[in-house]
């Protein structure tokens, strides 16, 4: 391998979120688009959890300012709320490491959910909320997702010698 | 850990490190929002950002790929012979459109009013992108060097579709009628009612607010864009009326709308110019000077309040005035009687 062992961290690292960025924008048919994952958000939790001296808030606004450019909302908006999923984390990253996946599960949830209710907020300051529910919806399908997607980066970080 | 000048150096804490880039949110959200400072940061970002969108789009044109493929010949010309046999039958129509709309200038020019004016159109494709879960936008592959501007129309061969927020080099972003910041000058076409359509974030709904329970609306009813604003051009079809629910609670009716236009499935959009457009109700005012029509502002609202005066529609000043040839009183002899869909192709 000529990469460092540190470079190789990062762009792997950095390839996952890019992953879960084309996932985000990927054109499902509409009636489903209430249902989309939260896929940043379950890609940072898992880093921040995983690796939190590497994958903090720093690269968390980062990827948010990139959700923002791609959805085209106001600049700052996701970039403030993935910021504040991964201090969260961050700050109780033992906790979460020890909690059963099911547990863990619940907490992807409140965090999403989280993610979901500042951004409205956000949306609401600025005339653009919503008169439907369907924005609570992701949450809920982060949280049944993030068993499967844990197992995953889990075997990827290892694989990858990510640390 | 470093020292500089006695004082100790530590990397800064998560928090510490939250609450700046928090600060730093909120500042971009306010110079982002209110004064429109960051175009440039966000057009160079988009550009940066563009190989994303690219290959988030690959798997549908493979996938369109592939159904043509399975599909195969017979199909293919079995459509392409159902759109050879469906030409005629709109030329037809068309030809008929042309002779309307030749009388509709002459009897406008004996009115004094200004004549209504093709309006130029270019057809451009999607990136097909999602878009935020509680918005609804659009990606056009065509951008400033197109001429496209903010504020621009969208329509497709049904009814209008949105209009143009954000407009990049190669590619534009637009916002549909459905999307919970927009809203829509609309009449009835029936009997000129004007009203405004707002988005609610719902994939195919609109609703009509601040319609008193005396309004003359029905379900059924087809809204047809009223010019007023000047954003959008006067008649197109924009939403049929599907619920009308008059709760004596509330001092409004609550009006919910599907919108004509396909706004989740066809993959092609028409771009609009208006060249001028005619403001009915305004031309109408007595005594009132003209003012420029296309002043052309967003009409992306910032906040639902701008509209707080309750637009509580007006019945025109005279008779109602259908923006479609459907004359239930033929004007003048000569005219034919025409059914609706003479005008609508």
């Amino acid at each position: 391998m000529t990469l460092g062992h540190n470079t190789r961290s990062r762009l792997i690292i950095a390839a996952s979120f890019l992953v879960a960025l084309v996932l985000t924008i990927l054109p499902w048919p509409v009636w489903t688009e209430q249902f989309r994952p939260d896929w940043v958000a379950l890609v940072l939790i898992y880093w921040c959890m995983a690796l939190p001296t590497r994958v903090g808030v720093g690269t968390a606004w980062s990827a948010g300012l990139m959700l923002d450019v791609l959805y085209g909302s106001m600049l700052g908006e996701n970039a403030l709320a993935k910021s504040l999923i991964a201090y969260l984390t961050v700050r109780f990253h033992l906790q979460l490491r020890m909690f059963p996946r099911w547990q863990q599960a619940v907490v992807v949830l409140l965090l999403v959910a989280a993610n979901n209710l500042l951004v409205l907020w956000i949306k609401h300051l600025a005339g653009q909320a919503p008169s439907t529910w369907s924005y609570l919806t992701p949450s809920i399908v982060s949280m049944l997702l993030w068993p499967w997607l844990f197992v995953i980066l889990r075997d990827i970080r290892r694989h990858g010698n990510v640390s | 850990m470093l020292q500089i000048s006695g004082w100790q150096l530590r990397a800064p804490s998560n928090l510490t490190r939250f609450v700046a880039l928090a600060l730093l949110s909120v500042g971009l959200m306010l110079l982002d929002a209110r004064g429109h400072h960051l175009q440039n940061i966000r057009a160079g970002l988009t550009v940066l950002f563009a190989p994303i969108q690219v290959v988030a789009a690959i798997p549908v044109h493979v996938g369109g790929a592939i159904i043509d493929f399975i599909r195969g010949d017979e199909t293919l010309r079995a459509e392409a012979e159902r759109l050879r046999a469906e030409q005629p039958i709109l030329l037809a129509r068309l030809q008929r459109f042309e002779a309307i709309e030749a009388e509709n200038t002459h009897l406008r020019q004996l009115l004094g009013t200004s004549a209504l004016v093709a309006d130029k159109a270019v057809a451009a494709e999607l990136l097909e992108v999602a878009s935020e879960p509680t918005r609804r936008t659009i990606v056009i592959a065509k951008g400033a060097k197109d001429g496209l501007y903010v504020g621009q129309p969208v329509i497709d061969a049904y009814g209008i579709r949105g209009q143009v927020t954000e407009v990049g080099i190669y590619q534009s972003r637009a916002i549909l009628i459905t999307d919970p910041s927009h809203a829509i000058p609309v009449q009835v076409n029936r009997n000129g009612l004007l009203a405004i359509a707002f988005g609610t974030g719902d994939a195919d709904t609109v609703a009509i607010r601040y319609l008193t329970a005396s309004a003359d609306i029905k379900e059924g009813d087809l809204l047809v864009s009223s010019g007023l604003g000047g954003g959008f051009p006067f008649g197109y079809p924009v939403a049929k009326v599907t619920k009308i629910v008059n709760d004596p609670n509330e001092s409004f009716l609550d009006i919910l709308a599907t919108p004509v236009a396909q706004l989740s499935h066809s993959k092609e959009v028409l771009l609009i110019w208006p060249t001028k457009s005619v403001m009915p109700a305004e031309a109408k005012k007595p005594g009132e000077t003209k003012k420029p029509v296309n002043t052309r502002k967003p009409l992306e609202l910032k906040k639902p309040l701008d509209t707080k005066k309750p637009v509580v529609a007006r019945p025109p000043a005279e008779a109602p005035k259908p923006a479609y040839s459907e004359p239930a009183t033929p004007v003048t002899p000569v005219t034919p009687a025409t059914p609706a869909d003479g005008a609508t192709p």
